[in-house]
């Protein structure tokens, strides 16, 4: 199975932020729609605030790889802070997606020059946190990053997500994520957002 | 600029702080020249107690004994935190074998010293509560009861943080980790268990016990150069909250280490030959439940409603250690 | 049911499903998922039965295995790495003394230095302890070799060691099915041990054997882990999903083949796709050796390379040593490649230049790391002749490259 039948995301965080979370939620939620889907981290110690990156397979066949992603079709940002630091976007393909966790436009952050050499409506920031915070009371932005995601890639669906964060969480906190991803892939739905 | 000279008389109070005090009664931490054994740069937590005790007590043995001075590490936090190769934190000779064995290694080290006839140079072994209270056990009462030149130090944060906070030895009765869950009739880690690895100390009659926090500074110091003026095993057991494993704030770590102290649930003392000579007294009580609110590994304890049963199990312990140890002044 | 979750968590259910009666824990990177999620099972009482003990050590852990299955329990812990050796003494005292224990090893690197990723250089370092080895390929066959490790063990009285790729597989979320209850109790019987501690028939486990028996008791012992080689396919024959001892595949009509053991399979069999001639045989089982069986895969094989996740230092290869035993007396050519040390990737991109290099014929017979630097080992082979200095090899290449800050002051 060569790479253009399998759709790579790679997650950058810091640890406690849930990118592990979210490359396991991503691949639930594939899963739950009927795909072949694997998610793994990179990662060391338990250490709050490490760089910590994740990744997400999602195919319609099995997937036998178990590599690092460094071709990803998606890469997901939750913590601004790591670029310019960390090589976000190595591997990322002109036509691929691209997803900030940020309040800031992309030239605001920086990356007009990425920009141009893009898609310009593959890629999009989204103030996942605040949106977090406002839906949960905590500023942890996975679910909403992930229905951004969907929002934005279409590679899993809505409801297929909601079902993996409720497999996840429960109660109040399952409530809040589920309106924060779904916040999220509205708005990444609607206009531009680049 | 004049200096004016000022008595204070809460010379261990946080009013005065460092800097009023004469220069002989200041810590070395205010001390432009203090090694700073580790530095900074290394990869610990925000808040983390351990960095800071660690910190604290290598740069008061580093100047107890004039530079001569080697360290042994545990695995664990510390260990792991202080060397992502290439890069180290430690500005002293350092060595980190296993998990279980640094109490043996040092043992080793001192023996090393001893035969090569360089006894001015001293050993310091170091580890967390899960190397030291379990794993390392058995090498630790080798190290006490030869009674070899090792000053051991035992960074207490409650559970191996590095792995993820499980359960270790040290666990206090109700605390939740990853493998006593807050569940059921008794959650969180079962009352009854764990070890007290000071009386243990105490028990094998070594030259020097005693047990300290990372609010103390001046305490905490003060009990490395006495123990450094010793010759034979001595033991430091340090309270070092962890923000991760505790559920706390990382800004919280100093205060959480004085109310453990002021709550009786770690009575600060020091012992010679497994007798107490000294205790920190307690100069206003809290009742624990101000020391366990702020850490989410008790939140169970005061959901709704609340666990007062289980409250007052752990204010019997504390209640137990200030009688037994004479905590509080009359 | 197909579901989608870690992997580590998937065995704690299929271990859970078969009934053990007493877990020793002990933490280590990154077994921990495993045990935390039996103990909160424990806890929450969907595991009814069984003592969970959170011991001081993985001396500890095996020793209290030994102690619970002596007494008649079913006894299972998990480890990695320092963890394994740690409890050494204790695997070769359980072998000995018959107990069916069942471990997993969340395959670690071994320090020093201290490394968490994975390699197989833990359990590999424990071949001749004389437990059963079995290795998952991917987080389904770690589920049904868990289930199987018990029958098996039980069946021969011979501890099994089921190993997992650490973080590849403990961490990895894929679709798997989990066995039912009811399907593991069909095929796992209650323990019921030959020889126990017990009371009204009182027998003296362990005692001290001398030259005039000893022999003996090791060949039995021999004899006995060999019959794995018939027992385990004949239950795997009965278990829900296929099992093998040695997957061959694409093996028809190629003059090449990769042998491999554990996940790092799935990436080589997509490379082996891709040439479309490239045979991948994988290794279930690695002790007892499956000789005949390997024989047999390799049968045709001109060039048979050997991906290894560990290495024996001072004599290279582990599992291509054995190979080379099985195959002895054809004409296949077995190079040695030893791969992905201290959790280092296994990439596409290398094992096409790998395979590339074994079909030009320019691999030979050689021993090779996979994505080794050569730039740093060379300057620093060429350092270490110019000066004589001891200390560990890891602050040796700083230092001796002159990297800055590596003296302290």
């Amino acid at each position: 199975m060569s790479d253009e039948y399998v759709f790579q995301v790679r997650f950058h965080g810091r640890g406690g932020q849930g990118v592990v979370t979210s490359a396991e939620l991503l691949s639930v939620a594939a899963f739950l729609d009927g795909r072949e889907a694997q998610a793994f981290p990179s990662f060391g110690s338990e250490r709050m605030g490490a760089p910590v990156m994740a990744f997400c397979r999602i195919a319609d066949v099995p997937i036998r790889v178990r590599e690092p992603v460094t071709q990803p079709d998606a890469v997901v940002v939750a913590d601004a802070t790591l670029l310019h630091h960390v090589q976000l976007f190595a591997g990322l393909g002109l036509e691929g997606y691209a997803l900030i966790n940020s309040a800031r436009s992309w030239d605001e952050l920086g990356l007009a020059e990425m920009a141009r050499r893009h898609y310009l409506e593959r890629l999009a920031t989204i103030p996942a946190s605040d949106i977090a915070r406002r839906h949960t009371g905590r500023p942890l932005p996975n679910a909403c990053l992930l229905g951004a995601l969907a929002g934005l890639t279409h590679v899993v669906s809505i409801d297929a997500l909601e079902r993996a964060v409720r497999e996840r969480f429960t109660g109040a906190v399952a409530d809040g994520n589920v309106a924060a991803a779904r916040a999220a892939y509205d708005y990444l739905g609607s206009a531009a957002h680049a | 600029m004049a200096v004016q000279s000022v008595k204070f008389y809460q010379v261990g109070s946080r009013a005065v702080g460092n800097r009023l005090l004469e220069e002989a009664l200041r810590t070395e931490q205010a001390s432009p020249a203090r090694r700073n054994a580790l530095n900074s740069g290394h990869r610990a937590c925000q808040g983390c107690g351990e960095a800071l005790g660690a910190r604290y007590v290598l740069d008061a043995a580093v100047r107890a004994t004039g530079g001569k001075l080697l360290a042994v590490n545990a695995t664990g936090c510390l260990e792991v935190f202080s060397t992502p190769y290439p890069e180290s934190s430690w500005q002293l000779p350092w060595l980190h074998s296993l998990f279980a064995n640094a109490p043996s290694v040092a043992s080793g080290v001192a023996a090393a010293l001893k035969a090569q006839g360089r006894d001015d140079v001293r050993v310091l072994a170091q580890g967390g509560d899960g190397g030291t209270v379990d794993i390392g056990l058995a090498c630790l009462s080798g190290m006490f009861e030869r009674n070899d030149d090792v000053l051991y130090v035992c960074y207490d944060n409650e559970a191996y943080m590095n792995t993820g906070v499980q359960r270790s030895g040290s666990t206090p009765p109700f605390a939740r980790t990853a493998t006593t869950e807050a569940t059921g009739p008794e959650p969180g880690a079962p009352i009854g268990q764990g070890k007290d690895l000071p009386r243990i100390a105490l028990a094998h009659e070594i030259p020097y016990v005693a047990t300290a926090t990372v609010a103390e500074l001046h305490d905490l110091e003060a009990k490395v150069e006495r123990a450094m003026t010793m010759r034979g095993a001595r033991y430091l057991h340090v309270l070092v909250p962890c923000p991760l494993g505790w559920g706390s704030a990382p800004a919280d770590t100093v205060r959480l280490a004085r109310l453990a102290q002021r709550s009786g649930l770690f009575p600060v003392f020091e012992a010679s030959h497994g007798e107490i000579t000294a205790v920190l007294p307690i100069r206003s009580r809290v009742p624990v439940a101000e020391y366990l609110r702020p850490q989410r590994r008790y939140a169970h304890l005061f959901a709704e409603p609340p666990r007062i049963d289980l409250l007052e199990r752990i204010q019997a312990i504390a209640d137990r250690n200030i009688a037994r140890y004479g905590l509080q002044e009359a | 049911m197909r579901r989608q979750l870690e992997g580590s968590r998937a065995i704690a259910e299929a271990v859970a499903r078969c009934r053990p009666q007493v877990v020793p824990a002990y933490p280590i990177t990154p077994q921990t998922h495993i045990v935390e999620a039996i103990g909160a099972m424990v806890r929450n009482g969907s595991l009814a039965g069984c003592e969970f003990l959170t011991v001081e050590s993985e001396f500890a852990a095996m020793s209290a295995a030994i102690g619970a299955s002596a007494a008649g329990a079913r006894a299972y812990t998990a480890t990695a790495s320092q963890g394994l050796l740690y409890m050494a003494e204790a695997l070769f005292n359980a072998s000995g003394l018959g107990l069916p224990i069942v471990l997993t090893v969340a395959n670690r690197a071994v320090g020093a230095p201290i490394n968490i990723w994975n390699d197989q250089s833990d359990s590999m370092s424990q071949r001749d302890c004389g437990w059963v080895q079995l290795y998952a390929a991917d987080n389904q066959a770690a589920v049904d070799l868990h289930v199987v490790a018990f029958a098996l063990a039980e069946e021969l009285s011979v501890p099994v060691m089921v190993c997992v790729d650490g973080f590849v597989l403990t961490h990895a979320f894929e679709p798997l099915e989990v066995p039912e209850q009811d399907a593991v109790d069909a095929f796992l019987p209650p323990y019921a041990p030959r020889q126990v501690l017990d009371v009204d028939d009182p027998v003296a486990i362990g005692a001290m054997v001398g030259p005039e028996a000893f022999t003996e008791v090791r060949y039995l012992s021999h004899y006995q882990l060999s019959q794995a080689l018939t027992a385990y396919p004949q239950l795997c024959d009965g278990w829900q999903r296929p099992l093998s001892m040695v997957d061959a595949y694409r093996v028809d009509g190629a003059d090449t083949v990769v042998v491999t053991l554990g996940s790092v399979s799935g990436t080589v069999k997509e490379v082996a796709d891709e040439f479309g001639n490239v045979g991948v045989v994988t290794l279930t089982m690695f002790r007892p050796f499956p000789y005949a069986e390997v024989r047999k895969a390799l049968g045709a094989a001109k060039r048979v390379i050997v991906l290894e996740r560990a290495l024996a230092p001072g004599a290279g290869g582990i599992v291509s040593a054995d190979v080379r035993a099985a195959l002895s007396g054809t004409l296949a050519e077995v190079s040695t490649v030893v791969a992905g040390l201290g959790g280092r990737a296994v990439t596409r991109a290398a094992l096409r230049r790998l395979v590339a290099d074994a079909m030009s014929g320019w691999l030979g017979e050689r021993l090779v790391f996979l994505d080794l630097r050569d730039d740093l080992v060379e300057q620093q082979i060429d350092r270490m002749r110019q000066r004589r200095a001891s200390g560990p090899q890891a602050l040796g290449l700083l230092r001796d490259a002159g990297i800055p800050g590596s003296r302290i002051g």
